[in-house]
């Protein structure tokens, strides 16, 4: 039964320097992205990056003014959207509100020179692989918007395409639902092994699910990495930003492997020579503790202490730089030493810490 | 079972079935080729036969000295003025009484809604001349109420009472949708800033439906100057321009008068299209997205003035319909009241009647059966597909007909393919180019009606469609058409009853053999044969309320069948 969905063909997608604009307005601007066979890829950015453009783009359903697209070894940059490998998900499914969730499943495989059997038994091979064999006669309306969104997911899949995109797929669903079929989602596209490209503008989603992320701004790729790697190692402020919590704090120059802000100095793994910039670190990365530790640790004062549950959340103040409030995230594990003062030694590890020269607020 | 007999299916092989070629072709050809060919029609049906009615206005042999001295004539300013005036005094009735009858729908909680709707409905069932046949009943030389007008029906009352009951029910449509519209936060802010009633419609009310008011009474204001029905029957000596137009090109064959009047009728369509277009652009959306739904409050003296006002105009409505049809089942006017159906025995009488009806019927039902399928199609494509600059000229192509009067597209017609040299001379005279006319001259509603309906679809329903490779033409069929299944048998019997009651244009086209039912009214009604020309009228009100009722059950069944799933999916 499972042999068809095994035997699905996984390709490579390659995205080679497209630009588009919509009138003056530049949507896209030389983006290019290598996604292999089988990878799950996120294009990750705020509303008018440009993501939702180059996956309709890659689906053929706009037109880029230049560059080029391959699925595996061909080139499909002006093929029409019908001579094109892919099945697609779309925000708000599509389903054909008049068609049984059979008829919808099967509906690309309708108009194939198949069996009326052959169809069928595919149809039911999508229901079972979205577990809704039960739902088959019922009609999109009559299901709940989970249901509707792996209805869409299964219509996609069933004429076995190469590659599955999927446009912000949780975003018309409650809070509750979307956390459950994020993972969902990823484990069956782990199943199926197929290539696929999600488009979202919710960092967490695009952590869980995918294997790299691309994030984009302004029509623009800024950095394409593993989820680890865009947390930890964001190469531009945008990422740093767009990603997580961070703590920003002004140098005027670096030198001998230190960053010079005013009367502190701090050490950095990464020696660079420069003038002014900017010291990025992650809230959680920052150490407080009663005492000072090593290197990198300097006197502070708590302004404002959170208890989240499992984690603290404190806003401090360093004695040498005031007015540069920093948000440091400990944890509240009972079996470590409470911080209950005041005046407490907050320590910048040094591999934790990135200087990005030159970068504005 | 069965699947014994097959061979397990084989593995999907990828490559066919996600890719297709033959889909992307097949697209290509439906949209681009259906567009072409609409382009084609629209041209041949419309912007033709215009630009020879035009190109007819400066005669050959007087050339422009021609066009100044019939321009300049003393009676071609009497019948100017006339008409002007005539219609004028019909925006003046027409547009208050729609406006308060409109408020009354819309805003107030009075009883009877659905009934006065329907009434105000039934002018648009029958021929114009309907209302002029009942008014000389009512009010003419042998009229059972001669006296409330001494100086007879004929002539300038008689033309703005006739026209105002035919008019009313497109200036109400107008105006009821625009008083649909309303942001109940306006109306909150304007009453908690302590404003009365009154206040509240000169700020608020009133600015969000000023330019509908205008809309309708340029509507109005056109198809008052262009119709010849009502005052051919109704005017006696007191006659307009549109006669003129009508009488010159039908009766005296004085082919460069006529397209030039028509040119001259012409003139307040087209500015006052030009006017509406620019503010709509103007204005842009009245209703922001945020808006709240408006609720009208409980006002009893409000809801009793309303009620008592829209009832006497429903009264009138109706009271006209029921004289011409009640005339047209009596003896004798006024001197044998009995009960006799003598008036539909057209055929002892010698009169066309019936054959004249049967065309009728067929030129409906050919021009709604052909018609519905074009018409939207045709949004459909630009609606939901691009196609470049063809998009552009079709847009403009599908925004003529509405600026276009009936007797203007029938001179045009006349002129273009009454031609000796034109090949589609031999359509002259049939039923098909009857059915090419009616079709162009209700486009442009039908299509905003279809428009309005395919507006509401998942937008992304044809890109799903592309995405599974599967040509559009099957999921227009498949998936677009039975969602719309009911604005299809609106656009149906939109364009039903409008052939079947239209005169204007058809009147220019029609042969001994293919006379039709409104055209044999006017006829019969020439003749002196009034009790004639009513029943016919009667015949096609019924026709066409018959129709729309069955269209209306069927409408209403087709939801109920499909309730499972509409259901969260308008």
């Amino acid at each position: 039964m499972a042999s068809t969905i095994a035997q699905l063909s996984t390709v490579p997608l390659s995205v080679q320097g497209i630009g588009k604009s919509f009138g003056k307005l530049s949507v896209l601007d030389d983006v290019s992205l290598e996604v292999k066979a089988g990878e799950l890829v996120c294009l990750l950015g705020p509303s008018g990056c440009g993501k939702t453009t180059l996956l309709r783009i890659i689906a053929g359903l706009e037109k880029q003014d230049i560059g080029r697209l391959m699925i595996g070894p061909k080139d499909i940059s002006r093929a029409h959207p019908q001579e094109r490998d892919y099945g697609i998900l779309f925000q708000s499914y599509a389903l054909f509100p008049n068609l049984t969730i059979a008829q919808n499943i099967g509906y690309g495989l309708s108009t194939r020179r198949l069996l009326h059997s052959q169809v069928r038994e595919r149809v039911q091979e999508m229901l079972e692989l979205v577990g809704l064999s039960a739902m088959a006669s019922k009609y999109p309306g009559q299901l709940s918007g989970g249901q509707q969104q792996r209805v869409g997911l299964a219509r996609a899949l069933a004429p076995s395409p190469s590659l599955l995109l999927l446009d912000e797929p949780m975003s018309a669903l409650d809070a509750k639902v979307r956390e459950h079929l994020r993972y969902e989602l990823r484990s069956l596209q782990r199943k199926l092994g197929i290539t696929t490209i999600m488009v979202t503008h919710d960092q967490d989603e695009a952590m869980v699910m995918a294997d790299r992320i691309a994030v984009m701004n302004q029509g623009r790729i800024e950095q394409f990495d593993t989820p680890e790697n865009i947390y930890r190692s964001p190469t531009t402020p945008f990422v740093a930003n767009f990603i997580g919590h961070a703590n920003w704090l002004d140098y005027q120059s670096l030198s001998n492997g230190q960053a010079h802000l005013g009367a502190v100095s701090l050490n950095l793994d990464k020696v660079t020579m420069g003038g002014p910039g900017r010291l990025f670190c992650r809230p959680e990365a920052l150490r407080i503790d009663n005492h000072p530790q090593g290197s990198n640790s300097m006197a502070a004062q708590v302004i404002e202490k959170l208890f989240l549950g499992n984690r603290y959340r404190l806003t401090v103040e360093l004695d040498q730089l005031r007015g540069q409030p920093l948000v440091a995230e400990i944890s509240a594990d009972l079996n470590g030493a409470p911080i209950d003062a005041e005046r407490v030694w907050l320590t910048f590890p040094s591999h934790c810490l990135r200087a990005f020269p030159g970068a504005v607020r | 079972m069965t699947s014994l007999h097959f061979p397990q299916p084989a593995p999907l092989p990828p490559e066919p079935l996600t890719r297709s070629p033959e889909a992307a072709l097949s697209d290509l050809v439906f949209t681009r080729g259906a567009k072409l060919l609409m382009v084609l029609f629209l041209v041949v049906g419309l912007a033709l036969p215009l630009m020879t009615m035009l190109g007819k206005v400066v005669d050959v042999q007087n050339g422009l000295a021609g066009v100044w001295q019939l321009l300049s004539s003393s009676r071609f300013l009497w019948l100017l003025g006339n008409s002007v005036k005539v219609s004028l005094s019909t925006v003046a009735l027409v547009v208050p009484a729609a406006y308060v009858f409109a408020y009354a729908l819309q805003r107030s909680r009075i009883p009877g809604k659905a009934l006065l709707r329907s009434l105000s409905l039934l002018p648009l069932m029958a021929p114009s001349m309907l209302s002029a046949i009942a008014l000389i009943y009512l009010f003419g030389n042998q009229g059972l109420l001669k006296s409330w007008f001494p100086d007879g029906i004929y002539g300038y009352s008689g033309i703005v009472l006739g026209q105002a009951f035919y008019n009313f029910p497109m200036a109400l449509m107008i105006l009821i949708s625009a008083l649909g519209l309303a942001d109940a936060r306006l109306y909150d802010a304007s009453i908690s800033m302590g404003a009365n009633h009154w206040k509240t419609f000169i700020n608020v009310t009133w600015p969000g439906t000023r330019y509908a008011v205008f809309t309708a009474s340029c509507l109005v204001f056109t198809q008052t100057i262009t119709n010849f029905g009502i005052p051919v029957v109704i005017g006696g000596d007191y006659q307009v321009l549109a006669m003129e137009a009508y009488k010159s090109v039908v009766g005296q064959q004085k082919f460069s008068e006529g397209a030039l009047i028509g040119s001259i009728l012409l003139v307040p369509a087209l500015i006052s299209f030009a006017v509406d277009a620019w503010m709509r652009r103007l204005r842009g959306s009245q209703v922001s997205s945020q808006a709240a739904a408006y609720v009208t409050p409980t006002n009893r003296s409000r809801d009793t003035v309303l009620l008592l006002v829209a009832g006497v105009i429903g009264l009138a409505l109706l009271s006209l319909v029921v004289v011409a049809v009640g005339a047209s089942l009596i003896n004798f006017w006024p001197y044998d009241l009995t009960v006799s159906l003598r008036h539909y025995d057209f055929e002892s009488n010698g009169d066309v009647g019936w054959l004249a009806y049967r065309n009728s019927l067929l030129l409906a039902s050919l021009t709604a059966a052909i018609g519905t399928p074009i018409i939207f199609t045709c949004a459909y494509l630009m609606e939901k597909t691009r196609s470049g600059w063809l998009d552009n000229l079709l847009r403009l192509l599908c925004m003529l007909p509405m600026a276009v009067p009936g007797l203007v597209m029938g001179l045009g017609y006349v002129f273009f393919f009454n031609h000796p040299a034109n090949p589609l001379n031999g359509l002259y005279g049939g039923i098909a180019l009857m059915v090419v006319c009616c079709v162009m001259r209700f486009l442009t509603p039908a299509q905003m009606t279809a428009t309005t309906a395919l507006r509401q679809l998942n937008e992304e329903i044809e890109s799903a469609s592309l995405s599974l490779k599967v040509p559009l033409l099957t999921t227009y069929w498949r998936v677009t058409l039975p969602i719309c299944l009911p604005a299809l048998l609106e656009v149906f019997r939109y364009l039903f009853v409008s052939s079947m009651t239209s005169v204007s244009a058809l009147i220019f086209l029609y042969s001994p053999d293919t006379i039709l039912a409104a055209v044999a009214v006017l006829n019969l009604d020439d003749a002196g044969n009034i009790g004639g020309a009513a029943a016919l009228s009667t015949l096609i009100l019924l026709t066409s309320a018959l129709a729309s009722l069955v269209l209306y059950m069927l409408s209403r069944g087709l939801l109920r069948h499909t309730q499972h799933w509409r259901t969260g999916h308008a």
